[in-house]
């Protein structure tokens, strides 16, 4: 016989399909499913009658159309709020401990007689910028990451993507996509990987690219020190927490309803289709390991998500060191481009100060409010760190004039903004495109800016700022 | 007892460590005598086994779609050293989804020696659908019946016995997350890959006509890839127009699978002389 080449044995196949009645892979796999009915049916004995056990007792409700959603804010604020009330006091023993630390170094470094600029750079950049990363970042993730992660381990992530399916459907884009925001709650870059779930490339892509409007663990730190410090001081003490918590589950929400929003706005202009059906399995709730929940939250989670942290904030601290302390005309580098980069600040209802930490927080979001602190407090001049969050009130209040306007303004921002470098990178190994890429940093920053000058105009429009 | 038949006198044996012969080795899977692969549905706990079998802390959690690309790990057992490939979970190995793609890329163009299925016994009928598609690829499948505590709470007794006896494949209940029945499941894949145990996996064939023309691709593929262990597969998927496989004919990876499975025999036949040795 003559050599066989691959394309005569495609060829080969096309006409052998074309001779076949249609539908005949159907009926194979329905003698497939058949077969396999059969043999689970001989396998399996049901000893007892449990059909309604306690697991389709507990979905009714968790899953139910009405108390389905409220249950799920509830225990993310639960969660949350857990967090702020367990947080605070930590943090601000660290911070005392590191920032008194930094002090003792500088005292030591000064009677050395160790020349200013190099106490300065160590002590007052990089070594601020670490501690000022740990103290603000380790307490939250440390009560965080074990809620999120028993949340995790119990089942409860699949019964969040089936409250939120239908939302998804209705935007255009595959009910998977819950399931892959929620991963972006923990981190976005997880997020985006996760989006391989998804078949079409058209809803993947959706998905990929409105991941980065939920709030990553990096994030969160940042959304609970500003509602702490700003919207729960307006109310009293005995409140703070709990309205603390509420408002982060709101900026939640506003990033939920932009992640639908932008969906439906993706699925009817450049990603155009319809969505996909699926069917979702609701996996038994399981004990959780304590164990392995430690280990994940502690070690995969918090230590890398620090580390992660720390590695952006050494030399973002010295970054922030060295523009303060290189005079440009009377002032130094920071103050100078701060002072320019203020109106546009302004105009978002945010300043020059916000804007340049966010510049110097590219690689990683998380440290822009440990970035933003030492700006303000003036690196290289400041003896010791606000720790409280009574300090830190008086310090942006009263020194740096925030308003309630700044504190929302930054939390929209801190919402919406582009995604951090890890993510940009992770968005494109999965679409390997950089125009998707630049796509994803287009549409949030885009999102960011447009929103916060809304806010920032409609209330000095209605004289609230 | 009701639930005798699926008690073996070695399970209770299988959470000793002075009994079972499974080291754990981690990542260090750079040599290796035999290459694994886990497969299953979403959540069925292959990420657990995975974990209790090389000793690593790969991230289970309890939904699907947590795994989406391939993990790989390393344990020893019987003094031969397994390579573990943990793959995503997956319904089917019919549609195209990117992660199901990674698992059914890995059964057929990764060629491991053995296939361990796991399924979970509180649903079984639905996780013997990709059970029966695996078998489409490979004879060498070993089903692990994951999850039998669960199944005892519901008040459901799997026979794993029936199970082995109709898909004519070794089935073992395990526990992933105790390592109950684990010994068990190892020494029934080290049989299948040695040829120990006897293997009649269950073929759905189908209209006559699907079968002639299947019968009539067969050749040619295997004309084109002596050799090709799967080619009745490659026949079937070629028929249904798999635009994967179809690259793969064109690209002549085929051949290279082949190449690569002769290597392994090699490899293989030299280690069982060596074995025969001792």
């Amino acid at each position: 016989m003559e050599n066989i080449q691959p394309n005569d044995v495609l060829a080969k196949a096309e006409a052998l399909r074309n001779n076949l009645s249609t539908g005949f892979r159907d009926e194979i796999v329905k003698s497939l499913y058949s077969e396999a009915e059969k043999i689970a049916k001989r396998a399996v004995k049901t000893a007892s009658d449990k059909k309604y056990d306690f697991d389709q007792k507990v979905d009714r409700i968790v899953t139910s159309p009405i108390t389905g959603l409220p249950i799920m804010f509830l225990m993310l604020g639960l969660v949350i709020w857990l967090t702020v009330t367990g947080a605070n006091v930590p943090s601000q023993m660290i911070g005392n401990v590191l920032f008194a630390f930094g002090d003792w170094a500088r005292a030591l470094f000064n009677s050395w007689n160790v020349p200013w600029w190099i106490t300065g750079f160590i002590w007052d950049g990089v070594y601020l910028s670490l501690a000022w990363v740990i103290s603000v970042m380790l307490p939250p993730m440390a009560i965080f990451f074990p809620a999120f992660t028993f949340l995790e381990d119990l089942g409860y992530l699949p019964r969040v993507a089936f409250n939120l399916d239908w939302m998804f459907k209705k935007s255009g884009a595959h009910g998977k996509q819950s399931l892959t925001m929620a991963m972006g709650f923990g981190c976005n870059a997880a997020g985006v990987v996760a989006t391989r779930i998804i078949d079409s490339p058209r809803e993947r892509l959706i998905a990929i690219l409105t991941n980065n409007f939920v709030p990553c663990n990096g994030r969160f730190p940042t959304l609970i020190m500003l509602a702490t410090v700003f919207v729960a001081s307006a109310f009293s003490p005995a409140l703070t927490s709990f309205i603390a918590a509420g408002t982060v589950v709101g900026v939640v929400l506003i990033g939920i309803g932009f992640t639908f929003l932008m969906s439906w706005i993706l699925s009817r202009t450049v990603l155009k289709g319809e969505a996909s059906a699926f069917t979702l399995e609701l996996p038994p709730y399981r004990k959780p390991n304590v164990g392995r929940i430690l280990y994940t939250s502690i070690i995969d989670r918090t230590i890398f998500v620090l580390w992660r942290a720390m590695q952006t904030a050494a030399p973002a601290g010295a970054i922030i060191w060295l523009l303060a302390n290189i005079p440009a005309g009377d002032t130094n580098l920071a103050h100078a481009i701060a002072t320019w980069l203020n109106p546009f600040g302004i105009l978002l209802g945010l300043d020059g100060v916000i804007l340049l930490a966010y510049i110097i927080a590219i690689p990683a979001n998380e440290i822009v409010v440990p970035t933003m602190m030492m700006m303000y407090t003036g690196a290289g001049m400041m003896i010791n760190g606000p720790s409280s969050s009574v300090d830190i009130y008086n310090l942006l209040v009263h020194g740096a004039g925030w308003s309630l306007l700044t504190a929302i303004n930054l939390m929209l921002f801190s919402l919406l903004h582009n995604p951090c470098a890890t993510t940009i990178m992770t968005i494109y190994k999965e679409t390997k495109s950089w125009k998707w890429a630049t796509v994803s940093v287009v549409i949030t920053l885009g999102t960011a800016f447009l929103v916060t000058f809304l806010t920032a105009s409609a209330a000095r429009l209605l004289g609230w700022a | 007892m009701a639930n005798s038949k699926t008690i073996l006198p070695t399970e209770h044996c299988d959470t000793c460590p002075a009994f079972t012969q499974l080291e754990q080795m981690g990542i260090k899977v750079g040599d290796f005598d035999r290459v694994v692969a886990l497969a299953g549905n979403p959540n069925t706990g292959k990420s657990t086994l995975f974990n209790t079998l090389t000793g690593l802390k790969q991230h289970t959690g309890n939904w699907p779609g947590k795994t989406v690309t391939r993990a790989e790990g390393g344990f020893e057992f019987n003094k031969l050293r397994y390579k573990l490939v943990d793959l995503p979970g997956t319904y089917s190995l019919l549609s195209a989804s990117q992660d199901e793609e990674v698992a059914r890329d890995f059964i057929l163009f990764g060629q491991p020696n053995c296939t361990i299925v796991v399924t979970d016994a509180t649903a079984l009928e639905r996780n013997l659908n990709l059970v029966m598609q695996v078998m489409e690829i490979t004879d060498n499948v070993v089903v692990a019946v994951n999850l039998m505590d669960e199944a005892k709470r519901k008040g459901l007794e799997v026979d794993t016995r029936s199970l082995s006896r109709d898909l004519g494949i070794p089935a073992i209940p395990v526990t992933a997350r105790t390592g109950e029945g684990v010994h068990t499941l190892l020494s029934a894949v080290s049989d299948v890959i040695e040829s120990k145990v006897e293997i009649k996996p269950l073929r759905v064939n189908g209209t006559p006509e699907f079968q002639n023309a299947v019968n009539e691709l067969v050749p040619m593929i295997k004309q084109l890839a002596p050799g090709i262990p799967n080619a009745r597969w490659l026949a079937i998927r070629l028929l249904d127009g798999d635009a994967r496989v179809q690259k793969a004919i064109m690209n002549g990876e085929l051949t290279e699978i082949v190449s690569r499975q002769y290597e392994q025999d090699m490899q293989f036949s030299q280690k069982m002389s060596v074995e025969g040795r001792q």
